[in-house]
């Protein structure tokens, strides 16, 4: 810890031994998505009024900052960092809107500043974790408490309801024809941006090359806290933006809009494959697993069954997802290996 | 541990320096915060309200950043310690509810074994799962708050299903000294004494600055992260019982959000949230802390809706006073081994 030792813990991406179609298939993002078109089947031929478009409809509304905000969460989480802040963030980035447009101000203004703040709440946690050097949990447990405090000091137990109402209208407006609301397109904007972003250019394999050591990282080139800063950056804006619409969906900017959302958001991602060491995980796992939590949750409650039962659901499935797979790997090792042998033996040996 | 190869005088009393620093620091804060308030306006201190509330309020709170702290030693987290209270504390009404006569010191005793086996879950799970307490805590914090909901439903405990003898103890005094402060203060101390002291609190330590190292030693890691997780849970448990007592009306929300105070407690209070570095003294002083600013806002004439940003303030200023600390002894230590 003290000395520049070369004891940074060497991780070996596994099962590139395997085939291809086994890598794909087996892989846990299959799983998530087998899981969400089998709980897609069950719902809409066991639950009464699930077929209906609007289920569709309000299920996507209801995991739209969710769906956004997952995107910079999975790329942050595969750095190794995390971030705790998006869901102040998602409130303060309301209130911004929401004080703004009481005093005046169009909309268009007051929803720019909001994602202007959400810039600058992105560049401090950037700043602190990447020049600063402090640990990006603790550094995003005091935003946390610093945004969400921000958010409910402007606006005290008041709300700011008075937003235009061509703007509200379209925020749960569906794209014509279809059951699908607006909110999908930036949505599907950004995942083409993001999805690009990771696989296709040299900071997304720098990203993923941070995640499994950061030393190699740099040895190897990478800008790795010029890259952390942009995700930072990323989540707050994101979040902002998340933000914005959660005000307009509700007609309403209240401080305490959104709290609990950073759990939530990082419990998706985990289910969705993405390991909190960083180094793995893809975006397509992280959709899936949102929009499972999110079926779930809304057949769930068409049969009456109260959120806070979801809640159980979703903390169940985080524990047994990870849990699941440690067992996978431990049952594989030892049928491979029957001879347990030291993790650091078996490391250099591979 | 970098201190065997130098010359240990001037350095282990600059180490030492500083690990006092810290919590005189917060202590320093905490009476400069009620001088203030107590300027302002004497009875925040000087009323028999006043001095029972500044007690009284850390108390809770100081229990659960004293688990927090344990944990976060060992170089893990327990977010679940706000459901955990919420599930005992409607645990301690429904006992007494359901139960009617049931001796008081019985109900303290299920309810901390209830909250030790929550916590030993999450410590099972952490330990023989392989898997970041972070992750797992998470999970637990919703299944364990889910649990209490679907338990309580939108029942509530109130003030009359408990005996009077119990919800006496969340107002006594003893000389002006509220009875639950004089049991948490205990705790503590207990606490700070078996990590100070014993060769299994030291192991803590030992843990959470080098995983890989202490188990290379020989220590039992898995044993001793099992225990700082039942420990955590346990006095989660505690608190729940605090909480129902002082409350007096406990409904399936209880102690929601507070498992991001008692982490920014402890990171307050000195403890490294990537573990090793820190005392129970300090996370406990840094509840203390929390608690005292936020009834002293309102009275400096600061809406108190502003309290959860001077948090974030003092827990952001909390961490990056300890890089600098950090930074600068290491340049110390590395100039002092040239010199050598």
């Amino acid at each position: 810890m003290t000395a520049p030792t070369t004891t940074a813990t060497v991780r070996v991406v596994k099962n590139y031994d395997k085939p291809f179609w086994r890598r794909v298939l087996l892989s846990r993002e299959t799983a998530i998505v087998v899981l969400l078109i089998a709980v897609a089947i069950v719902s809409a031929s066991t639950v009464r009024g699930f077929n209906q478009p609007l289920t569709l409809t309000f299920l996507l509304l209801d995991v739209a900052p969710i769906l956004l905000i997952a995107l910079p969460m999975t790329l942050i989480m595969i750095t190794g960092e995390i971030d705790l802040s998006v869901g102040s963030m998602v409130g303060l980035s309301s209130v911004t809107t929401g004080v703004l447009v009481q005093a005046g101000a169009p909309f268009g203004v007051a929803a720019l500043a909001a994602l202007l703040v959400g810039v600058i709440g992105g560049a401090i946690n950037g700043f602190l974790v990447t020049v600063v050097g402090l640990p990006s949990l603790a550094v995003t447990i005091g935003t946390l408490a610093l945004f969400r405090g921000l958010a409910v000091g402007l606006l005290g137990t008041t709300a700011v309801t008075s937003f235009p109402v061509e703007w509200t209208a379209l925020a749960k407006a569906k794209i014509a024809g279809t059951a699908i609301p607006y909110i999908i397109v930036p949505f599907l904007v950004l995942l083409v941006i993001f999805a690009l972003l990771l696989h296709f250019t040299p900071f997304g394999r720098g990203v993923y090359a941070i995640g499994l050591s950061k030393d190699a990282a740099r040895f190897s080139g990478v800008h790795v806290e010029r890259t952390k800063f942009v995700l930072f950056v990323l989540a707050g804006v994101v979040s902002a933006f998340a933000g914005i619409f959660y005000t307009l969906r509700f007609g309403s900017a209240r401080g305490d809009n959104a709290t609990g959302l950073e759990l939530q958001v990082i419990a998706a991602v985990v289910l969705g494959g993405v390991s909190v060491f960083g180094g793995r995980g893809q975006l397509y796992g992280v959709i899936a697993a949102v929009l499972l939590i999110g079926t779930l949750s809304s057949a769930l409650r068409l049969v009456n069954v109260t959120s806070d039962v979801i809640n159980i659901i979703t903390g169940t499935l985080l524990v047994l997802s990870v849990i699941g797979a440690s067992v996978l790997a431990f049952l594989q090792s030892r049928r491979r290996r029957p001879a347990p042998t030291p993790t650091v033996a078996a490391s250099a040996a591979s | 541990m970098t201190t065997t190869n130098i010359p240990v005088s001037a350095v282990s009393r600059t180490i030492g320096r500083l690990g006092r620093a810290r919590e005189f620091g917060i202590l320093l804060a905490i009476v400069l915060v009620v001088a203030a308030g107590t300027v302002k306006n004497p009875s925040f201190l000087f009323s028999s309200d006043g001095w029972r509330d500044l007690l009284l309020t850390p108390s809770i709170l100081l229990l659960v950043a004293v688990g927090q702290a344990i944990v976060i030693i060992t170089r893990n987290v327990d977010l679940s310690v706000g459901s955990v209270i919420g599930l005992t504390a409607y645990l301690t009404g429904r006992l007494f509810s359901d139960i009617p006569g049931i001796p008081i010191p019985l109900v303290v005793l299920i309810a901390v074994a209830a909250g030790a086996v929550l916590g030993l879950v999450n410590g099972a799970l952490v330990a023989f799962g392989k898997v970041p307490a972070m992750v797992i805590t998470l999970g637990t914090l919703y299944a364990y708050r889910g649990i209490g909901v679907v338990w309580a439903g939108s029942n509530r405990v109130n003030a009359s299903d408990m005996p009077s003898s119990f919800l006496g103890l969340g107002t006594g005094q003893i000389l002006t000294i509220p009875i639950l402060t004089i049991v948490a203060v205990v705790v503590l101390g207990i606490a700070a004494w078996y990590l100070r002291n014993t060769r299994g609190g030291r192991e803590f330590y030992a843990i959470g600055s080098d995983p890989a190292a202490a188990h290379l030693y020989g220590l039992r890691v898995t044993r001793r992260i099992l225990t700082a997780f039942i420990l955590s849970g346990a006095l989660a448990g505690l608190a729940g019982v605090f909480y129902a007592a002082r409350y007096g009306t406990v409904d399936s929300q209880a102690g929601t959000g507070w498992e991001l105070q008692a982490v920014g407690a402890a990171v307050v209070g000195g403890v490294a949230i990537v573990g090793g570095v820190g005392t129970v003294w300090g996370a406990a002083l840094g509840a203390v802390l929390l608690l005292t600013i936020n009834r002293a806002l309102p009275v400096l004439g600061i809406p108190d809706f502003w309290q959860q940003a001077v948090v974030g303030v003092l827990i952001i200023g909390a961490i990056v006073l300890d890089r600098v600390l950090a930074v600068r002894q290491k340049r110390r230590l590395i100039e002092t081994r040239d010199q050598a």
